[in-house]
């Protein structure tokens, strides 16, 4: 089954076409890395999936629940790690997490919280309130949010934006644990994240699809061996 | 359900604000005592406890504007509301999850007022406890004009416009520091139609257990605590649904 399909999915702003008819297919359990330059339209993509935009034209399914027809049952399907740390800042960590427990409607709170925490290291940090952790706790927090939820498919923007190159490989760690888990779409504008991490890559220019594969099948598609190069290529920087 | 797990994380979020705890329950405290010791001290009884103290518990209210308007400012500029606008809450959820906390803290805040003005003289009893019950609606009030406000305007400007402008016109408007009558005319006049004077006067007739002169004053605040929760509601809504 696929987890996200979209349907000539559209976002325009007045004059300006974000997402231009977008057919994206990803399966289930796959981890898919959608890639492009800056207002290629991944951010506003992935807007669309989660229900944060209201597209313009077309629809997006996700796990078959249309998020135009269906957006809060599509919604309780996913969870989001935003670009920003997305955390309550004066609640501890427990607190956080059991408080995305409560917003989703999901028995066992404690339990859940209690077992997340054991999985990424949070256990020491549980009483500490979130303004109080360094950048890269944060971070790993902003995910356990989106994870404790359980959902089937999760969105990661950006999610090692700013980190230093520990914290970024420790938070990597974290992500390449997820697999299997979850139909993970992680965005991000670091190449080697994406081929280190993902199964599939998308590469979007001009608010369409504009290649997708492996990261072999990128460089063989654009005729060159390094897969910066194929991104560049793909994503329409080194046009004639 | 979901509704009350953001009511509890909003209420945690605002009590764990040592700004709110000094503005909500200290300073209006601070006020009353200056006042009653001011009005001890000169021969005329310029500030008798029993109408001051319902004032002064108006006046501490309208920092439930302030209160609700940053918390709501500030979730709207942060990537926080991102992760609250993806879940599978519905718009009843969040207004009501950022109107529910504090109605409680309002209610203890008129109390602890109301209780504190026995030190100068009000006579505690079944009125003090009326009165913060009376008091419960204007709080809805100003916790609704900060609903409001907080999803129109920036943290800094409602700090500007809540910490400063609805203050200071609840001071003014309430009666707390002069009676209206004794100025007249329009102003008086423009005073009533507001509702922070049949406010504090509803509270000082629920204390003297002066049922005949509190309904009169009651409605009027009711209407406008059913007006301004309506147009909270439909602003709240219309920012989360055009997000």
């Amino acid at each position: 089954m696929n987890a996200i399909e979209t349907r000539a999915l559209t976002k325009r702003y007045k004059n300006v076409t974000a997402v231009d008819a977008l057919d994206l297919t990803v399966r289930e359990g796959c981890f898919f890395a959608l890639l492009g330059v800056n207002g290629a339209g991944k951010t506003t993509t992935v807007r669309m999936l989660t229900g944060l935009t209201a597209p313009s034209g077309g629809d997006a399914l996700i796990l078959g629940r249309s998020v135009v027809h269906d957006a809060l049952a599509a919604k309780a399907l996913t969870a989001v790690s935003p670009q920003e740390t997305a955390v309550a800042a004066r609640l501890t960590v427990r607190e956080n997490l059991e408080l995305m427990c409560g917003l989703y409607g999901l028995p066992d709170r404690r339990r859940r919280t209690e077992e997340l925490m054991a999985e990424l290291s949070l256990t020491d940090r549980a009483g500490q309130r979130a303004s109080t952790l360094s950048g890269g706790w944060q971070r790993r927090l902003s995910i356990a949010m989106a994870l404790i939820t359980e959902p089937r498919v999760l969105f990661l923007d950006e999610p090692t934006l700013g980190l230093d190159v520990l914290a970024r490989r420790e938070l990597w760690r974290v992500i390449e644990g997820l697999r299997g888990q979850v139909t993970l779409v992680l965005t991000t504008h670091y190449l080697e994240e994406a081929r280190a991490l993902a199964d599939e890559i998308g590469i979007m220019a001009g608010g369409k699809l504009a290649a997708r594969g492996t990261a072999d099948e990128l460089c063989k598609l654009a005729g060159v061996t390094a897969f910066e190069d194929a991104f560049v290529k793909l994503a329409g920087g080194d046009e004639p | 359900m979901k509704c009350l797990a953001f009511a509890g994380r909003n209420g945690k979020e605002i009590a764990r604000d040592k700004l709110t705890l000094f503005f909500g329950v200290l300073f209006p405290l601070l006020i009353l005592a200056l006042m009653s010791l001011i009005g001890q001290s000169v021969p005329a009884d310029i500030f008798p406890i029993g109408s001051l103290a319902p004032g002064i518990a108006v006046f501490g209210l309208s920092f439930l504007s302030l209160f609700a308007g940053m918390l709501a400012a500030r979730d709207r500029s942060g990537a926080f509301m991102t992760r609250l606008l993806a879940s599978p809450m519905r718009p009843a959820d969040f207004i009501g999850g950022y109107l529910l906390p504090l109605l409680p803290v309002g209610l203890a805040q008129s109390l602890a007022c109301l209780m504190f003005a026995a030190f100068f003289g009000l006579k505690p009893g079944p009125g003090t406890l009326l009165a913060a019950a009376v008091l419960l609606p204007m709080g809805l009030f100003y916790d609704a004009l900060g609903l409001l406000l907080g999803s129109l305007l920036t943290e800094k400007q409602i700090g500007g416009v809540c910490g400063a402008l609805v203050t200071n016109v609840s001071a003014w408007l309430s009666g707390v520091w002069f009676d209206p009558a004794l100025v007249g005319g329009v102003f008086e006049k423009v005073v009533k139609v507001f509702p922070f004077l049949h406010a504090a006067q509803a509270a000082r007739a629920a204390l003297a257990l002066d049922y005949a002169n509190l309904l009169p004053h009651l409605w009027p605040v009711l209407l406008w605590s059913a007006a301004m929760t309506l147009a909270a509601v439909g602003m709240a809504g219309y920012r989360l649904s055009h997000n």
